[in-house]
Parts: structure tokens; C-alpha cells; sequence
């Protein structure tokens, strides 16, 4: 018996330790499944979601208008020159693979780590996930001369016979990000099959049943398959963990294997992922707060919730400014000059960059503290507004370490200044129409909790995972 | 086999996951040995309950990623050492070290596509139809409702006895006979929907 390793006794202390408000209050299994699917399947789709649809799309068609352009022009059209041939493209690259890892978090770590209240919030962060890697995806391959090429950069056998150069990171990053892919794409499937089989059994349409019912696999509940099924669940979800940290360890080596004033530092990969993580829950949360208030699913994405997932903006927070103070401090200890100019640059008002560094301290360090005081970390006003902030900080301050190292190289005979084009920023905010787009689409047609997860959760079941 | 032909078994349905565990221990201690239970998420200890032994998934994982590690080393030693050997600043061929990143992801990969798709396998699917979605009402197994599956393939299979022996297990609904097919249509077509069909050879009246 799987209950003989963990007796009654240890079960109700683990439930007793559990917060009552990460279990939905007064529901039980058909109103857990009702709610959910019904979003799906019964809501009709209204003029709010037609509108914001309408508004992602058209910038979705500004970010295709500006990728065709790209293609035809070449990467001129932004503001890449030499020496800072890395702009806004590597920028955003970053930016939206750190988003991308707060969804394995929450999916992944926090299910090996015990945490219940992940039920709530994983379906929409691994979305979340899937959608912020496929904008990632594109900036490195259109920051290609030629695009059109881009499988020179995989192993295949070729009438040039040439291989990838393995020991650059460019080519981990390509190896990194598309696992990354694959696998979150696999795992958030995996985690929906049972879902898809209740949206199935409880379509009404013709079309509903056939769609639902050809992607949920003919999953049919059976005891045994779901014994394999949790086993298969808990066994991705290790490989994922060490898979997140990976990938952005593999990101920040594309800076730190170099030898650039900078860059070329011990403390990069940790930093670079615990930034990650803070963008990512920054953008959790600021999904989430509208979500819960346009679907009617308080009763599932708590207050609690927020307030947990702003204790972890926190914690991040500080990492990450212990990741500035470590840069800085060692940059000074290091008696190297160009690292000390890189620095001076970035925080002395002579630098052509230290307002943006400024802002990115305001933003990354100081306002997250708000969230000491337990009021502002249960107010979604603020929780919007200092996840926005988040985001803003973490984007300026990619920008902010690839700019500074590349703009005040080792020769002053090769300084330059990075002028970005409208065309930089309408690639920009044309990937947030690209992920916006994705995001309400899987709104309206999948189911935004795992409902098989929250019916295990639920009081009185027996549900838990087995095979551990 | 005293099984009949057309019989997949015979289903009850329960209404907690407390009473399909008491249910399907029953079973197994009466004998039963294939028999089936649908849940709408996973129960602890069911799955024991029905026998299953430990899955092999953990295995096939392991394996794969033993493959997968393999596989891309051995790529990026072949390419940089063999294939095509570049002297880069007079360092080794086989810079092993530069080799990690990729050789764990290609670990990972592999290892989760063989998870997946050792779990989709084991459990035959993907699957377009089975007999329990025959029974009706069985959209519950996916909602709210515990059943309990004993199949006809069972030695001591008997329609009369086990539906007695299922009845005994006092279940909320009733005890369905689970057909291997269904004879019938399944959903009568609106004929008031459709547009009548023209009628051929109709005789055109002269007037």
C-alpha cells in the first residue's frame, strides 16, 4: 500500500500545515470541474476578450510587418552597429527566456518541493512559459544576418563539412533553448491530458468532442494509467529543475565566456537566473491579477496566492541585488581598469548610461522592499504596478550590461554609442502582441487551472501523487 | 473463460475515493484479478489496490538518459576530434569540459521524450475508442465519479454472480453491463434539421 510509507497521521499534519485558502473554499469536484470548463465551454466569447484579441493582433501584424522588412533589409534597419553589435534583439532575448523560467518554477520545483498552492497558478505560468520561449526563440534567429540559415547552426551532415564550433556557448544557448522548448511543451501537454479528457466529456459541440477528444490522447481515467501517468509527471518535473538553471546559466555564459570588461565574471550565472526567476514572477503576477478578476476564479487564484508569489519577488529581488553588489564590489577589488570603467560608466553621471542604470537599482531593488509591509503585498493595485516596474528593471538592465561592456571597449580607438530605431522598439513590443496573442487564445480554448490537480487537492479526497 | 463475447465487463460506480478503494480491495480479495477502476484524479494506494506493480518508467528514463548523455558527447567528440579536427590556439581536440552543457541537454531531452512516450506506450495510448465509454454516464469518470471496471476476460468471471458480487459492494449508481460495441447508432440524427432530400423519379404532374 502507497499509504503504508505515509500514515494517516503524517497526511493530516502535511494537510494541517497546508494554508487553508491555497484549497478553493466551498467547492467540491463538479464545481471545481464546472467553473473551470465552463470558462471553455460554456462562456461565450465576449466583446472585452474580442477587444484585447483584436489589440494583440494588431501588434502582432507590426512585429510580421517588421520581420519582413528585417528579412528584405537585413539587421541594418536596428540601431546594431560596431562595437555594439548586440542590442535590442539580445535584450529581449534574455528578458523573455527569464520570463519563461518562473513557469518551470512553479510547475516543476514547487511540485518536488511540496508546495500546494503551485495547483492554482501552473497551467497559466507554464503557458506563460511556452509562449515567453517562442518570443525568445525569434530574436536570436533574426538577429542572424541571414535567418534563412539558421540550421547551419545544428549537427546535420553537410556538403561543406563543417560542423557546429561545440565549445561556444552561442551554440549551448541553441542546444539549451530549444530542449527548453521541447520540453516545457511536452510537460505542460502531459500535465493537461486528463483536463483535456474532462473538456471531451462535458462538450456540448460536435466539434468541441471530436478536437477535445483527438487531443486528450483517449484518455480514459484508468486507475493504472494514472499511477504512470504521476510517476511520468514527477520524473519530468526533476528533469525540468535542473533543465531551467541550466539554460540560463547557458544565457549568461554567452556574455560571461567572454573576456569583456563586464562580462567576464564567476557570479553571472546564478545572477542571471535568480533575474530570471524575479522577471518571471513578476510576469505570473501580472497575468494573474486580471485573470482571476475577468474569469471569476477568486475563489482558486487567492489573495494568498499573490501574496506568496510576492514574498518570492522578493526573495528574487534581493539575490538579484546581491548579484549588483557583487559586480560592483568585485569590479573594484579586481583592480582591472576597463572592468572599473565599465562601472564608473554605468553609475557616475559622466556615463552615457547611468540614468538607465539607476532606474534599474529603483526598479529591481527599491520598490520591490514594498513588499515587506503585508498590506501592499495583498493589494493587487500595487502588486500590478511593482511587477510592471519589475519588468521594466529587468529589461533595462539586460540592455544595461550588454550597452555599458560593449560601448567602452579595452580601446578607446573603438568606442561607439548604441542608437536604437523605431524599428528596435516596434520589434519590441511587437513580441509582446506575439505573446499576448498566443496567451488569449490559450485562455479561451484550454483550461486555465489543472482541474484534475485542484480535485486531488480538494478536502476529504485521497488524492495525492503516487509513486514516490 | 465462461465470458460472453460481446461483454468488456461490468461496471459499478462509486461516489468517493474512499468507497472505490474499499471496493476494488474487495474484489481482489475475492479473486477478481482484471479489473479496472477510472477516477477523476489519481487515488493513492488504487493503483496498488489493482495489483500494479512497480511501473518501469523510472527505468526506461534512466536509460534514455544514459542514451541521451551518450549520444551528445559522443556528437561533439566525433565532430571536434574526429570529423573535422580544429587546432584552436594549440588546445585539445577533445576539450571535454566545453562539452558538458550540451551533453546534459541532450540528457534531458531524450530522457523526457523517452518518459513520455514510455508512459504513452505502457498505457496504449493513444487510443481512439474503448468499451467503457460505452457505458452511460461514464463522463463522470472524468469529473466526480469513482467506477470500478471487472472484466469479462476474468476466470471467475460470471455476468450473473460478479454483478451480484458488485451490487454486495453497495455502489452509488447502478451495475452496467459494459458492451464491447454498441449496435445501435449513437446519436439519432435530427431528421427535422436536415433539408429534405430530393426525391428522384418523382412523376412530374401534366397539367
Amino acid at each position: 500500500m502507497a499509504n503504508a510509507a505515509r500514515p494517516a497521521e503524517v497526511l493530516e499534519t502535511a494537510a494541517s500545515l497546508q494554508h487553508p485558502d491555497y484549497v478553493p473554499r466551498g467547492h467540491d469536484c463538479q464545481s471545481v470541474t464546472a467553473t473551470i470548463s465552463g470558462i471553455v465551454l460554456e462562456r461565450p466569447t465576449g466583446l472585452g476578450w474580442l477587444a484585447a484579441f483584436a489589440s494583440s493582433n494588431a501588434l502582432l501584424l507590426v512585429f510580421l510587418a517588421v520581420v519582413g522588412y528585417l528579412l528584405m533589409m537585413g539587421v541594418g534597419i536596428w540601431g546594431l552597429d560596431i562595437p555594439v553589435a548586440w542590442g535590442f534583439a539580445i535584450t529581449d532575448f534574455v528578458w523573455w527566456i527569464g520570463i519563461g523560467h518562473a513557469g518551470t518554477l512553479i510547475s516543476a520545483i514547487l511540485l518536488l518541493l511540496h508546495q500546494r498552492w503551485r495547483t492554482s497558478i501552473n497551467r497559466i505560468a507554464e503557458a506563460m512559459t511556452i509562449f515567453a520561449v517562442m518570443c525568445a526563440g525569434m530574436f536570436p534567429l533574426l538577429h542572424m544576418g541571414r535567418p534563412w540559415f539558421f540550421y547551419w547552426l545544428l549537427p546535420y551532415p553537410n556538403t561543406m563539412r563543417l560542423w557546429p564550433q561545440f565549445r561556444s556557448p552561442l551554440i549551448w544557448d541553441v542546444f539549451a533553448v530549444s530542449t527548453y522548448f521541447s520540453v516545457s511543451l511536452v510537460f505542460w501537454y502531459m500535465g493537461m491530458l486528463p483536463d483535456l479528457a474532462t473538456l471531451r466529456d462535458r462538450a456540448t459541440s460536435r466539434r468541441g468532442q471530436v478536437i477535445y477528444g483527438l487531443l486528450a490522447l483517449g484518455w480514459r481515467n484508468s486507475a493504472r494509467h494514472w499511477q504512470r501517468y504521476e510517476t511520468t509527471y514527477l520524473l519530468l518535473a526533476g528533469l525540468a529543475t535542473p533543465l531551467v538553471v541550466s539554460v540560463h546559466s547557458v544565457v549568461s555564459s554567452d556574455f560571461a565566456a567572454s573576456i569583456m570588461p563586464g562580462w567576464h565574471e564567476t557570479v553571472f550565472p546564478p545572477y542571471f537566473v535568480a533575474g530570471a526567476i524575479f522577471s518571471g514572477f513578476a510576469m505570473v503576477l501580472l497575468l494573474c491579477v486580471p485573470i482571476r478578476h475577468i474569469y471569476g476564479l477568486q475563489d482558486f487564484i487567492t489573495i494568498s496566492h499573490l501574496e506568496v508569489m510576492a514574498k518570492i519577488v522578493l526573495a528574487t529581488s534581493l539575490l538579484t541585488s546581491y548579484g549588483y553588489l557583487s559586480e560592483q564590489f568585485l569590479s573594484w577589488f579586481g583592480h582591472e581598469t576597463a572592468e572599473r570603467y565599465v562601472y564608473w560608466n554605468r553609475l557616475s553621471a559622466f556615463g552615457q548610461y547611468a540614468t538607465l542604470a539607476w532606474t534599474v537599482f529603483l526598479c529591481n531593488t527599491v520598490v520591490p522592499q514594498l513588499f515587506w509591509i503585508p498590506p501592499l503585498r495583498r493589494n493587487q493595485f500595487v502588486l500590478c504596478l511593482v511587477s510592471l516596474g519589475v519588468l521594466i528593471g529587468m529589461w533595462l538592465e539586460r540592455y544595461v550590461i550588454i550597452t555599458t561592456t560593449l560601448h567602452r571597449d579595452y580601446l578607446p580607438s573603438s568606442w561607439g554609442m548604441f542608437q536604437p530605431t523605431i524599428y528596435d522598439f516596434l520589434t519590441f513590443f511587437g513580441s509582446i502582441g506575439l505573446f499576448l496573442t498566443a496567451f488569449l487564445l490559450f485562455a479561451r480554448l484550454l483550461p486555465l487551472i489543472s482541474m484534475s490537480e485542484m480535485r486531488a487537492l480538494l478536502p476529504g479526497s485521497q488524492g495525492h501523487e503516487e509513486g514516490r | 473463460m465462461n465470458a460472453d463475447s460481446s461483454l468488456h465487463g461490468l461496471m459499478a460506480e462509486f461516489a468517493t475515493p474512499e468507497e472505490i478503494l474499499a471496493a476494488t480491495r474487495a474484489s481482489w480479495e475475492a479473486g477478481y484479478r482484471d479489473m479496472d477502476a477510472y477516477t477523476p484524479y489519481c487515488v493513492a494506494g488504487l493503483a496498488t489496490a489493482l495489483g500494479m506493480k512497480r511501473s518501469r518508467i523510472p527505468s526506461i528514463v534512466f536509460l534514455g538518459g544514459v542514451t541521451g548523455a551518450m549520444v551528445g558527447f559522443f556528437m561533439q567528440y566525433y565532430t571536434s576530434s574526429v570529423d573535422y579536427p580544429l587546432n584552436v590556439g594549440g588546445r585539445p581536440l577533445n576539450s571535454w569540459p566545453a562539452y558538458v552543457p550540451i551533453t546534459f541537454e541532450v540528457l534531458v531531452l531524450v530522457a523526457s521524450f523517452a518518459a513520455v512516450l514510455s508512459m504513452l506506450l505502457l498505457n496504449g495510448l493513444p487510443r481512439l475508442h474503448h468499451p467503457v465509454f460505452n457505458v452511460p454516464g461514464f463522463a463522470r469518470a472524468s469529473q466526480d465519479r469513482f467506477f470500478l471496471c471487472i472484466e469479462a476476460t476474468d476466470p471467475q468471471f460470471d455476468r450473473e454472480r460478479t454483478g451480484q458480487f458488485l451490487l454486495g459492494l453497495s455502489p452509488t449508481g447502478e451495475v452496467t453491463e459494459v458492451p464491447l460495441e454498441i449496435l445501435t447508432e449513437p446519436e439519432p440524427v435530427d431528421d427535422a434539421a436536415r433539408p429534405a432530400a430530393p426525391v428522384i423519379g418523382e412523376p412530374v404532374p401534366l397539367s
